[in-house]
């Protein structure tokens, strides 16, 4: 680790922070229906959409409805990407001919993308056309993080409402995150990504001859605008198949700056802009504290692990100087690899650039660890925020119980009801996690897929769903994931983690905003200072760590001091 | 609830379009008119043959050439068409043999001192177009005898084409391997 590392680590998170209130406050506007800098250009689109769309806008839903309303359109997206994946042969921009995708391919990947997963089973430039990449994965980058963004909002609100049944309506919400929020970013993004070198061409390819005289077939694309809404939409999908990895994906030092500043801005500032429709910012600042103190923890343990290096080759005669170098890449060095690795698993954004499968056993468990904490630090769009403010309500509950007083949260009392729910959606996670991985290492089918043997084959597989229920996308890529057996479960998973998460948080919000808001009193719990701060941190470690620890235990933890015996597989 | 079928396939649609077909290709459009070299792929050209492109590495094997990292492409090293990394783990002994043979290799070449990482692990594309400066230096001493030129000049030339970082903070010190070779072609002519 040195200094300068830190440093960089340093001013990229700073340069989230300041952008935190302004992009926020902006949010806050958006979603509740006010003018806004853009309405003059988008405000006519929008009231066009609305208008062949048959949507009433001042028409508000009630949870079931909302929930419907995302279900549907998750379908609908499902569909067209399923189509197009399934069509590309005939469809225009291939310029590489490439075949349909094959069916559970095709299953998995529209379903990774609909649920903002975006795992690859495949290498992008091997398998997707131009227009795959753009109508068809580009598209649910954004819807998918759209309508994360709603459901925030809609949660949002039932901390603000008192004795109501509605919590806004869904279409409009989305419709106002794609087109108010991600769109302008994406475009100024895109534009910076193209300015630092990232190609963006309709050409598919092209032939150069080498110094040595070889053909040498260099892929290319439409990369830029693919890159920046998978970054700002916390998506991860790549153009290519090692993602952001990559030269053409992340070109250099800074285009990785901007991709971890765009990955970690939407999250954190839709925290910021929760605090400002739940009427409550210092309850934002609250969560955003807790979510970077584990987060730089997380990029600190990277950093570490990996500078540390792999003992076993030191002692081939390698030079320890540089740490740990399989599977990573120059320009990004030690400090901008740990901050990526942390900071695209703390988020659900999956997108990863360097080879996650050859970090150190410590380096490769952070990961896999801030995945299985539920994707809160500060997680993916939308996601992130009412993931933790489920684990909000689990800390008040706590505390609740501790002192024997109905624990409150933002003026709402957090009954039996909102525990229920809350508890279906923690569960889900380990469910599908831990079941899935333990029917793989005892299925021929699931060894079938595995690259490395010993401690890291499991690790390979519990980082698989991990990252699937998960929805974060990025993998120990080892795994042979395309074939049926991976492509289905893990497509399972995805739509576990997703959705039986998103009804219950719906269902919470539903049952909030009927409630009475009561004012602080004396005996309220404060739920802004740092005490609060400390239980949230608790219960988040203590559910991630206590549910995954041994099966960690068994994976990177025993192949750490493996490596330091010596041991090889 | 039927009533939401309309919104749910209106608005799949019509944002398909706007996200998925106005976006990238505006995005298109705008970067080959303003940064026409990037969006272009940074192509690099000698006369009328692309050569390359400045930030995909590109194999190399010949004594009068600096060498890339390892690469884990297949069916061969730098195929640019189809990256790829190892995935082989810490403990891998697939990886530690191939290390192994590396710095083995590098041994009997007669180097004496502990190899630089990069130059015996590979990449995350497989196609990283940078080396250390460490491994330049010790590639300096066989390029300078294949091409029958003063070590000094070679090792002037790594200096020359070392990248720093901005402000001595942003970004890491590296050696772009195909900028170094096509420098030192010019320098022949």
């Amino acid at each position: 680790m040195t200094l300068v590392g830190w440093l960089q680590i340093s001013l990229t998170l700073l340069a989230v922070l300041l952008a935190i209130k302004p992009l926020g406050l902006y949010m806050s506007h958006v979603f509740a229906g006010e003018r806004t800098l853009l309405s003059p250009v988008l405000n006519p689109v929008e009231r066009a959409f609305y208008a062949v769309a048959g949507i009433d806008k001042s028409r508000e839903q009630n949870w079931i409805s909302y929930a419907f309303g995302v279900l549907l359109f998750s379908t609908a997206g499902f569909l067209v990407l399923y189509g197009i994946l399934r069509l590309q042969d005939i469809l225009p921009l291939n310029p590489q001919g490439f075949a349909g995708v094959a069916p559970d391919l095709a299953f998995n990947t529209a379903v990774s993308f609909i649920t903002n997963t975006n795992w690859q089973s495949y290498g992008g430039e091997t398998t997707m056309s131009h227009f795959s990449q753009m109508a068809g994965l580009t598209v649910q980058n954004f819807l998918s993080a759209a309508t994360g963004m709603a459901i925030a909002v809609a949660l949002s609100r039932a901390f603000v409402r008192s004795n109501m049944t509605t919590l806004g309506n869904f279409w409009v919400d989305m419709t106002r995150a794609t087109l108010y929020v991600l769109l302008p970013l994406a475009v100024i993004v895109a534009l910076l990504f193209i300015a630092l070198g990232m190609p963006q061409t309709l050409d598919g390819s092209f032939t150069a001859t080498t110094l040595e005289g070889a053909k040498q077939i260099i892929s290319t694309g439409p990369v830029a605008s693919q890159e920046a809404i998978k970054q700002l939409g916390t998506n991860g999908g790549g153009f290519f198949n090692v993602n952001a990895a990559h030269p053409f994906e992340n070109p250099n030092a800074f285009s990785n700056y901007l991709g971890v500043f765009s990955m970690l801005v939407v999250s954190s500032a839709m925290v910021y802009a929760f605090g400002q429709i739940a009427g409550h910012r210092r309850q934002a600042w609250a969560l955003l504290s807790a979510m970077a103190i584990l987060l730089i923890i997380g990029i600190g343990a990277v950093y570490w692990a990996e500078t540390s290096g792999n003992p076993i080759l030191t002692q081939l005669g390698v030079d320890s100087l540089q740490g740990n170098m399989e599977g990573k890449e120059i320009r990004f060095g030690q400090a901008g690899t740990a901050l990526y690795a942390a900071v695209t698993t703390g988020l659900s954004n999956g997108g990863v650039n360097a080879m996650h499968a050859s970090l150190t056993p410590l380096g490769g468990l952070i990961p896999m660890f801030l995945i299985q904490l539920g994707e809160v630090l500060p997680g993916g769009v939308g996601s992130g925020l009412y993931g933790m403010v489920i684990f909000a309500i689990l800390t008040v509950f706590v505390a609740g119980l501790m002192v024997g007083r109905t624990p409150e949260f933002l003026g709402k009392k957090i009954e039996s009801r909102e525990m229920k729910f809350a508890m279906l959606a923690v569960l889900v996670l380990p469910l599908a996690i831990l079941g899935f991985t333990a029917i793989s290492a005892i299925l021929p089918v699931g060894l079938a897929g595995l690259l490395n043997k010993g401690p890291h084959g499991l690790s390979e597989i519990l980082y698989a769903y991990s990252s699937a229920a998960g929805n974060n996308g990025s993998a120990f890529a080892g795994l042979t994931a395309n074939s049926i057996w991976y492509n289905t479960t893990l497509g399972i998973a995805m739509l576990l983690g997703r959705f039986a998460y998103i009804v219950p948080v719906l269902a919470i919000a539903g049952s909030l905003v009927g409630k009475q808001k009561v004012p602080a009193s004396a005996g309220t719990f404060p739920t802004d200072g740092p005490l609060f701060v400390g239980l949230l941190i608790g219960i988040i470690i203590i559910l991630g760590g206590l549910q995954y620890f041994p099966a960690l235990a068994l994976g990177p933890i025993v192949e750490h001091f493996l490596m330091l015996s010596g041991q090889t597989f | 609830m039927l009533n939401q079928l309309r919104p749910a396939i209106v608005l799949t649609l019509s944002l398909t379009i706007v996200t998925g077909l106005l976006y990238p290709l505006a995005m298109t459009g705008i970067g080959q008119t303003l940064f026409a070299t990037q969006a272009n792929s940074s192509q690099i050209k000698r006369g009328d043959t692309i050569v390359g492109s400045s930030l995909i590495g590109q194999n190399f094997t010949s004594d009068i050439y600096f060498w890339p990292r390892p690469s884990a492409t297949s069916p061969d090293p730098y195929n640019a068409a189809a990256s790829s990394g190892s995935n082989l783990g810490p403990t891998s002994a697939a990886l530690v043999e191939r290390v192994k043979t590396s710095v083995e290799s590098f041994k009997s070449a007669g180097v004496t001192t502990a190899i630089p990482a990069d130059a015996v692990t590979s990449s995350a594309s497989g196609i990283d177009p940078d080396i250390s400066v460490d491994y330049a230096m010790l590639q300096v001493a066989r390029v300078a005898q294949a091409r029958g030129l003063d070590p000094e000049a070679v090792s002037q030339q790594v200096k020359a084409n070392t990248r720093q970082a901005v402000l001595g903070i942003f970004g890491e010190v590296g050696v772009n391997v195909l900028a170094l070779n096509l420098a030192l072609d010019d320098l022949k002519k």
